[in-house]
């Protein structure tokens, strides 16, 4: 702060204080002429003025928040001037993580006279649950999925970080996967999973068909086929026809809609065969997903949880689908 | 003894005056000395000006009033920044007019909320929300997905945002301020928007919060 708003601020809140003080001071004196409870001299109706003072109790409480006003001036500063505990809520004023970083270990140092509140505070927490974290990072995902207090702390993780698309309990929704089943995009090993958390997952995305096969004729041959790849009953016509034109969908779902993790590339191209539907199983959803394509991504999550804690909801994830 | 303080008393308009300026003490020492502060005038190091499309979904943001419902102020407490990643800093909102920082939470913050969920899961949920989040209150928008965006007045907005950042805007090597918006953007504004739903804008908008701080 510059000199000139240092000394704005010194002068407008000590200014404020004493003015406060004075005028408190001025009003309990007796301008009246008249002693303290004798008659002002007017009656209105009959209920006489008579010339009492500020009560007692009202005014030392307004002297006292005075006093208190400097010890807290005294104690967190004022204008440039820190004040004898060196107190601020956080850092405030940082360009970036980097910056923010280095001030919070200058000012952690016993010596540096600076306490900020934000700091001290996640010291405190880091201390208490970064040996908890640490001990879970040395187990590998298997262990820790069939530890109960684990999956405490994961299912907490996973409700806070991840319901929101993937569901409370994890089965999902349309357009966001089931990860109770075991029906995998990217993988249900532990390292695929904490793979698909740590640096998200982006389909290489299912292109509109429509107009590349045929129209909405073609559109409802080829659902139909595909809906007949689960053993669902189907016009046999238009599977026979669509059959012929899942050439081109073969390239990701697989010869046999078998779905390209199962071809080991993952590039997210759903089994086609297993009757689980990502985008829904009727006629009518997957005849839209042929016509405007589909293209499901999965954001990262390394740089906002850090590893430690993907590290364990990767744990609950994996448990939901053992048995 | 005189008393002084019956003239305040008994002059309104005295009385008047006298209470402004009581009241005005508290802004003047708190938030005044802010404008001029290097802290809270200098854009974070990796703060960069909305796009045409994130700037028509920021307008889009204010008028549905989002704001009312969720803030876009990360405190400093752990509570906070265990759910919402690292405090807000000022920084980040100096280019901010008005800045959307809400004063009330029914729903999450938003300040980092950018990159957290697929565009898939925001169209899904702006549509109903209810479809992603059983338990949520928040209304459906989904006018937003019909509602197209005809640009026009999207060069005058970067203008206006040019201007109004003129003294906070990054510095070149030399020091010389460096416009948010450059000619060619501000004339390519109608075309980049033109055509778009409000849902591509709001979506675009949302996934453009709280990048900056690097």
């Amino acid at each position: 702060m510059s000199n000139f708003w240092n000394i704005w601020v010194w002068v407008l809140s000590l200014g404020t204080l004493v003015g406060c003080f004075l005028i408190l001071r001025m009003c309990l004196k007796n301008f009246a002429g008249v002693e303290e409870g004798e008659s002002m001299g007017h009656t209105f109706d009959g209920i006489e003025e008579l010339n009492n003072p500020l009560p007692k109790w009202w005014s030392t409480f307004f002297l006292l928040t005075i006093v208190w006003a400097f010890g807290y001036i005294a104690l967190y500063g004022l204008g440039n001037w820190t004040g004898l505990l060196g107190w601020k809520s956080s850092n405030q004023g940082i360009l970036n993580i980097a910056e923010s970083k280095a001030k919070t270990a200058e000012y952690l140092k016993k010596d540096s006279g600076v306490l900020v509140q934000y700091d001290r505070e996640i010291e405190q927490a880091d201390a208490k649950y970064g040996p908890i974290f640490d001990a879970y990072a040395a187990r590998s995902i298997e262990d820790l999925s069939t530890d109960a207090e684990v999956l405490k702390v994961g299912q907490r993780l996973f409700i806070q970080n991840c319901s929101q698309c993937h569901g409370s309990d994890a089965r999902g929704t349309t357009g966001f996967p089931n990860l109770t089943d075991k029906d995998w995009l990217y993988g249900g090993t532990p390292e695929q999973i904490k793979e698909s958390i740590m640096n998200g997952r982006k389909a290489v995305g299912m292109m509109a068909w429509g107009a590349a096969i045929g129209g909405e004729q073609g559109v409802k041959e080829v659902a139909a086929y595909v809906i007949s790849l689960s053993g669902r009953s189907v016009n046999e016509d238009l599977a026979t026809a669509g059959k012929a034109k899942f050439g081109i969908c073969a390239g990701c779902h697989g010869p046999d809609g078998q779905g390209s993790l199962a071809m080991g590339t993952p590039m997210g191209a759903p089994n086609l065969s297993d009757n689980i539907w990502l985008y829904g199983g009727s006629q009518r959803a997957i005849e839209e997903s042929i016509r405007n394509g589909r293209a499901g991504v999965m954001p990262p999550w390394k740089a906002i949880l850090g590893e430690e804690k993907v590290h364990v909801i990767s744990a609950y994830i994996y448990s939901l689908s053992q048995d | 003894m005189k008393n002084t303080h019956e003239k305040v008393e008994k002059n309104i308009g005295l009385f008047a005056i006298f209470t402004i300026l009581a009241i005005s003490i508290g802004g003047l020492v708190e938030i005044t000395p802010l404008f001029f502060q290097k802290a809270t005038t200098t854009p974070v190091d990796n703060l960069k000006p909305y796009t045409a499309l994130q700037m028509e979904g920021r307008d889009i943001y204010i008028r549905e009033g989002c704001n009312n419902c969720h803030s876009q102020m990360i405190r400093p407490f752990r509570a906070e920044t265990e759910r919402y990643g690292h405090y807000s800093v000022a920084g980040e909102h100096v280019w901010e007019h008005p800045f959307l920082w809400g004063s009330k939470r029914t729903g999450p913050d938003l300040a980092r909320v950018g990159g957290r969920y697929s565009d898939d899961w925001h169209i899904a949920h702006l549509t109903d929300p209810r479809s992603v989040v059983p338990e949520s209150n928040m209304p459906s928008y989904h006018w937003l997905n019909t509602n197209t965006l005809d640009g026009e007045l999207t060069g005058e907005k970067l203008k206006a945002f040019n201007w109004l950042t003129r003294n906070r805007s990054h510095k070149d090597e030399n020091g010389n301020a460096i416009k948010l918006y450059s000619d060619e953007e501000i004339a390519g504004a109608t075309d980049a928007v033109k055509g778009k739903t409000e849902m591509d804008a709001l979506v675009a908008y949302l996934q453009s919060l709280g990048h900056a701080l690097k």
